[in-house]
């Protein structure tokens, strides 16, 4: 009888704690779910850092199904939290449709800049600034002339680094050779690290000794098998560099966690439109700290900084990938 | 002489089997320092208890009924195709070539064309494996398995190379024309006053796959070719001795069960998505082989296993929207009831028959 009672004021607790959540900000995780060592762990690292700072309290869900995300838009929507952030190219269409329904909510979404919503704050990045800044920095660090790069899963956004990535490598040495990959065709790609491990040991037999692991979860086989093999990686979306010291050259750094956690410290009156994040504004980057310190050179540094200089203020132009759905330097 | 009651083998081991992985389920779940009563207060009121709940059950409910009517089919000729997915997969390009290639005047028409397009495209994905069995021997279930990732290959390949619109980032197609969008359950049965089923993807191809079920049943219990199917399934050779070609049975077989296997994508290609995504079917290929195995390859069972694993479904992603439960708890609920209904089948049947077997002799 006490146990009923205990479980049914267990049960009533729990009703009445779901109705009074009101104007928490809600995350939304893509389908690699909120630990995948990239994309969406960045995304829960600001929201955990904004909980931490403020001792404030936040709904996320990692979605499983393509089914889910117009639903938990509308169910987190409905339930009054607010912002509502939400990760991935993949929300773009559910939020075309779902944002007009809820107009004193705000949507933030990250890796979007095309919809056209007054409540949506949408965040890009510049991450073809970034790649070509850590491919400029694995040409230089290459003996062999030969660079490799391992991605995800084979969709525009990875060539997107890729293509970034090769324009930096050609920019200081045109004759470099790049060799790229894809980890596979399902979503699996992104966290396979054996597959990841399998695709250095591939790229080492062709030659190259520098190699950027744009994988996700898949990357930590990249950046392990290259410390393995004495090679040089480089990681990607948060600084990696810590992994393996003195073996990871670099990582192209993508504040996903910044946005994320700035969208949460401005709370339900977070500023709308689209904003792309890139070198200008450190939104993408490359990582510099005691783990690869001894790897950089003055020269390289050097090269590094001038690129930067000239990316932001136009002397150089990198091309996206998404211009024509095509690459100058790199074939897919 | 049957070792115990029709209606305890169709019933009763199935309510035992879900009631042991509920238990073991409710153990997992307090472990976590969750409280299970209220998760699964959660899951169904989340599942069942208002239009919209039913209208994500029954919408995920339409998936596994064709991918559970597909290897359902397989299996009557003994028959493991685990192929759903890819043939799934191919249906859905099918699906969307035929929405978007073709101004379609009206929803029904197109609908009649995607059901064609996507049939035939999931029995065509069907054939070569069925080929390979029927002439060379080589095992469908290997084969079938194999030809899922080629179809996910294949699907990445035309949606990024050649489907995806100019300059979009996202690979997937465009949204189909509004003349193919389908009625959903919230246009068919909500009245101006009373909104039912709002926002919820179950759509009017649910009743495609009811009718599926018939179609199906009629087909293995009432025609020539499904007793051929069946014959053959129970024993090769005395198919061969009645005058049944095992290439022809193998072959029309696998055929009708890609084809089912494909027509999923109306549901959610057509249906729900309204354009073709990267991995649009989600394993329900896979859970098909559950649903089938919990349904005992009979349409009715199908369709009762597809609403059970539409509850769970649904049910889940209302745990994981309200409570602290890790999305991978819900991966092993599932789990635990696939594992009861489908692989420790004869754990309950075993003591079950020798109950019934005590029970007969204490009574003569």
């Amino acid at each position: 009888m006490t146990l009923m009672k205990s479980l049914m004021g267990a049960a009533a607790a729990v009703a009445l704690t779901a109705g009074a959540a009101l104007a928490e900000p809600a995350l939304i995780f893509d389908l690699g779910g909120k630990f995948d060592k990239s994309f969406n762990e960045a995304a829960h690292n600001g929201a955990q850092r904004w909980a931490n700072e403020t001792g404030g309290k936040y709904r996320e869900i990692e979605l499983q199904s393509e089914a889910q995300r117009e639903q938990a838009l509308r169910r987190f929507a409905e339930a009054g939290a607010n912002p509502i952030i939400t990760m991935g190219f993949a929300m773009a269409d559910p939020l075309s449709t779902v944002a007009p329904d809820y107009p004193d909510t705000k949507f933030v979404v990250v890796d979007v800049t095309w919809l056209d919503a007054p409540n949506l704050r949408q965040v890009g990045f510049a991450e073809h600034e970034g790649s070509y800044l850590v491919g400029m920095m694995a040409a230089m660090a290459s003996e062999s002339g030969t660079v490799g790069f391992i991605g995800g899963m084979d969709v525009p956004l990875i060539r997107h680094f890729g293509c970034g990535y090769a324009q930096g490598a050609k920019a200081v040495n045109p004759d470099v050779n790049v060799i790229a990959n894809m980890t596979g065709t399902t979503p699996a790609a992104w966290n396979d690290p054996v597959k990841g491990s399998e695709l250095t040991k591939a790229q080492i037999s062709q030659g190259a000794d520098v190699i950027y692991a744009a994988a996700g979860g898949t990357g930590v086989g990249v950046l392990q098998t290259a410390a393995d093999e004495g090679i040089l990686s480089i990681g990607v979306d948060s600084n990696q560099n810590h992994l393996h010291p003195g073996k990871v050259l670099t990582s192209m750094l993508k504040r996903v966690d910044v946005a994320v956690y700035e969208a949460m410290k401005a709370g339900d009156g977070v500023e709308t439109g689209v904003f792309v994040m890139g070198l200008a504004d450190d939104g993408v980057g490359v990582a510099m700290d005691e783990n690869n310190k001894e790897l950089v050179s003055v020269r390289m540094s050097d090269a590094v900084d001038e690129a930067r200089k000239g990316i932001i203020n136009g002397d150089i132009n990198v091309v996206s990938y998404y211009e024509n759905d095509s690459c100058p330097a790199l074939q897919f | 002489m049957e070792k115990m009651p029709k209606w305890a083998d169709v019933i009763l081991i199935p309510l035992i089997s879900l009631l042991l992985a509920a238990i073991l389920s409710a153990l997992v779940i307090l472990a976590i320092g969750e409280n299970p009563i209220d998760a699964v207060k959660l899951m169904v009121t989340g599942a069942l208890g208002s239009t919209y709940g039913w209208g994500y059950t029954l919408y995920y409910a339409t998936n596994f009924m064709f991918t559970g009517l597909a290897v359902a089919v397989a299996f009557h000729a003994r028959l493991f195709n685990i192929g759903g997915e890819g043939q799934a997969m191919l249906g859905g390009l099918g699906v969307a070539i035929i929405c978007l290639s073709v101004p379609w005047p009206h929803w029904s028409i197109a609908l009649l064309a995607a059901c064609a397009a996507s049939a035939l495209f999931g029995a065509a994905w069907a054939a070569i494996p069925a080929y390979l069995q029927a002439k060379r021997g080589s095992h469908i279930v290997i084969t079938t398995i194999m030809f899922n990732f080629i179809a996910a290959a294949f699907l990445n390949y035309m949606l990024v190379n050649i489907m995806k619109p100019a300059g979009s980032q996202d690979p997937a197609t465009a949204r189909f024309p509004e003349a193919t969008h389908l009625p959903s359950f919230q246009s068919m049965f909500s009245t101006a006053d009373n909104v039912v089923f709002r926002g919820a993807p179950a759509n009017i191809s649910f009743f495609v796959a009811v009718l599926a079920c018939f179609v199906v049943w009629a087909l293995i219990w009432r025609t020539r070719l499904g007793y051929e199917i069946r014959a053959y399934g129970h024993s090769e050779t005395g198919a061969v001795y009645a005058g049944i070609s095992p290439v022809r049975i193998t072959i029309i077989a696998m055929l009708i069960s890609g084809g089912l296997a494909g027509m999923m994508a109306i549901n959610n290609v057509m249906g729900e998505a309204e354009r073709l995504v990267l991995n649009p079917t989600e394993g329900a290929g896979f859970i098909g082989i559950a649903v089938a195995l919990m349904g005992r390859s009979h349409p009715f069972g199908v369709f009762l296993a597809a609403l059970l694993f539409g509850f769970l479904y649904q049910g889940g992603a209302e745990l994981a929207l309200w409570t602290q439960i890790p999305r991978e708890l819900i991966v092993v609920i599932q789990a635990l009831v696939i594992l009861f209904t489908g692989a420790l089948d004869n754990m309950v049947r075993m003591p079950l028959e020798k109950l019934f077997l005590g029970m007969r002799k204490r009574a003569e």
